[in-house]
């Protein structure tokens, strides 16, 4: 029995990754959670950016959606959304993008756009939205995500995002700008791409947890890297910035808004 | 002056089978515009916008829709838009066209219509499936230096529909905050409907800021709160508790109808929407 959770390490690690004055492309949700750690952290001069075109900005709660008040207003700039995409993240102007998924692949290749076939799903899910430009042009990605028998598959229900395409260098053979995946966080730990195959192995481990789980959440045969580092647990200046960031945010987000008459 | 009231915009502007776009990425999402639309009962609409939101959600469970263009379709930071799953995965309350995209891709077809170009190129939708599944997605070489690059068709709406702070009494449009593809899109248009929160005599020279000139603007309504649940910069939040609760409202089709009669179909206007909410809480 730990005193942190597994998502509370998982958000700890992925901030570790950050590093001062990185310019970050920021996905919602735990990327997002992971971003403002770093920035509050070992990061201050982070430069974070949504897609809604708020570039630099320093929220003091997380934002519900990709573009609160709350974004815009501490924001070194706002720019409009096309841009964002076009002249910074097109342009190379990005060293990592932060992402998440429904499902991912030994290839580090990712979905969120429908389980089941396109034309007759069994589930729709949100779609591409930035995400398909962020994989593909960010100087890197990390990728966050929780393991579940349905997240963590062999084959993709379809690729919205690219990783490592089929592996074996396929990916340096196109014309995305970015290197692709370096790092995803999931629930017991790390992986990383193998170099040469691309493929997704098992690199790190959280306390507590063993590469027998790891290999039973992953639906593809995992491969162990030589050496599996254990990843430190959270300080207590960690977890006590990130559950005060929390606190803050459920606070700020059960505060009754006041109906415009 | 183009100053009219909701209903006389949207029956003037909005008919049956008409390609329309309601923009505001987060930020000014025209709530108040797009259930007068649900109030008028339109029909075989093809709906474009990046992130449908809580509003299309409402006007394709209400059956306004026939196709949809988009990037990113669900209910920020909370989950599924469960009326859009359900035209997707159950064809109700009618089937619906998908015409999907990636957000750059939307930006750069706006980008494109407003232009009057006949298409966008971008270097996007690269080692995705996108492209296989929408035969609107295609490609191009650069005649320069033969590189395949992605071409999506210009988006040219009938009319555009936005909300924003402040407009004069000659028709100027002023918009802080957020902005996503607001202007893009605007200009995209064949005609441009905005509601605001506030008219005053005159705007201050604007520089820089976002203006839409009175001579591109079709008709201006003011509609206080016209957002809402969405938000207004310098004048009210987001309502995340209403996106919240949405989830519940909206998760099955009986107590959606429930809600979308009492609260859009039983007011006669957006005044009265907003007021049968305070009530409710």
């Amino acid at each position: 029995m730990s005193d942190w959770t597994r998502e509370e390490m998982m958000t700890v690690a992925a901030a570790r990754l950050l590093w001062d004055g990185c310019v970050c492309f920021v996905g919602i949700g735990l990327p997002s959670a992971a971003c403002n750690l770093a920035r509050l952290t070992h990061a201050p001069d982070i430069v974070l950016i949504y897609e809604s075109g708020t570039l630099g900005t320093r929220p003091n709660v997380l934002p519900l959606s990709i573009g609160d008040g709350e974004l815009a207003e501490t924001a070194a700039c706002v720019v409009p959304l096309g841009e964002v995409f076009s002249y910074f993240l097109q342009a190379g102007r990005v060293d990592v993008g932060f992402l998440g998924a429904a499902q991912l692949d030994a290839h580090g290749n990712l979905n969120s756009t429908v389980i089941g076939p396109y034309d007759a799903p069994t589930t729709r899910l949100p779609g591409a939205g930035g995400a398909t430009e962020i994989a593909a042009h960010a100087r890197q990605t990390f990728v966050m995500l929780k393991a579940t028998p349905r997240s963590l598959v062999a084959r993709l229900d379809f690729r919205t995002s690219p990783g490592f395409l089929d592996g074996d260098g396929a990916r340096s053979r196109t014309t995305m700008r970015g290197a692709g995946p370096r790092t995803v966080i999931t629930d017991f730990g790390v992986l990383t791409p193998e170099p040469g195959s691309e493929e997704l192995r098992l690199s790190a481990l959280f306390r507590g947890a063993t590469a027998g789980e790891a290999r039973a959440a992953v639906g593809w045969p995992l491969r162990v890297a030589g050496e599996v580092e254990a990843i430190e647990p959270p300080s207590p200046l960690e977890l006590e910035t990130l559950r005060a960031l929390h606190a803050r945010t459920r606070e700020a987000h059960s505060r009754p808004v006041r109906i415009p008459s | 002056m183009k100053l009219v009231t909701l209903a006389e915009a949207i029956r003037r502007h909005v008919v049956d089978g008409a390609c329309v776009a309601l923009e505001g990425f987060t930020h000014l999402i025209p709530f108040a515009a797009g259930h007068e639309i649900i109030r008028q009962g339109r029909r075989g609409l093809h709906l474009v916008r990046m992130t449908p939101d809580l509003i299309y959600d409402q006007m394709i469970g209400m059956g306004c829709a026939s196709r949809l263009t988009f990037s990113w379709g669900g209910n920020p930071g909370v989950g599924s838009l469960h009326r859009l799953r359900d035209a997707v995965e159950h064809r109700w309350p009618a089937p619906l066209e998908i015409d999907e995209h990636t957000h750059a891709g939307v930006a750069a077809a706006y980008s494109a219509g407003a232009a009057r170009l006949p298409f966008a190129v971008l270097r996007g939708y690269l080692g995705t499936d996108l492209a296989a599944a929408n035969p609107r997605v295609r490609s191009v070489e650069c005649p320069f230096t033969g590189e395949r690059l992605a071409a999506v068709p210009a988006l040219n709406p009938d009319v555009t529909i936005l909300h924003a702070q402040r407009a004069d009494r000659q028709g100027n449009v002023a918009i802080h905050g957020i902005l996503g593809a607001q202007r893009e899109a605007a200009l995209a248009a064949r005609a441009l409907v905005i509601t605001v929160e506030e008219i005053v005599e005159a705007l201050p020279p604007a520089m820089n800021g976002v203006v839409l000139p009175h001579w591109v603007v079709s008709a201006v309504v003011h509609c206080r709160g016209g957002a809402y649940p969405s938000y207004v910069q310098g004048h009210y939040a987001r309502d995340n508790g209403f996106y919240q609760r949405w989830d519940a409202i909206a998760r099955d089709r009986a107590g959606f109808r429930a809600w979308m009669d009492q609260h859009v179909l039983g007011s006669a206007d957006h005044a009265s929407f907003l007021a049968s909410l305070g009530a409710a809480a």
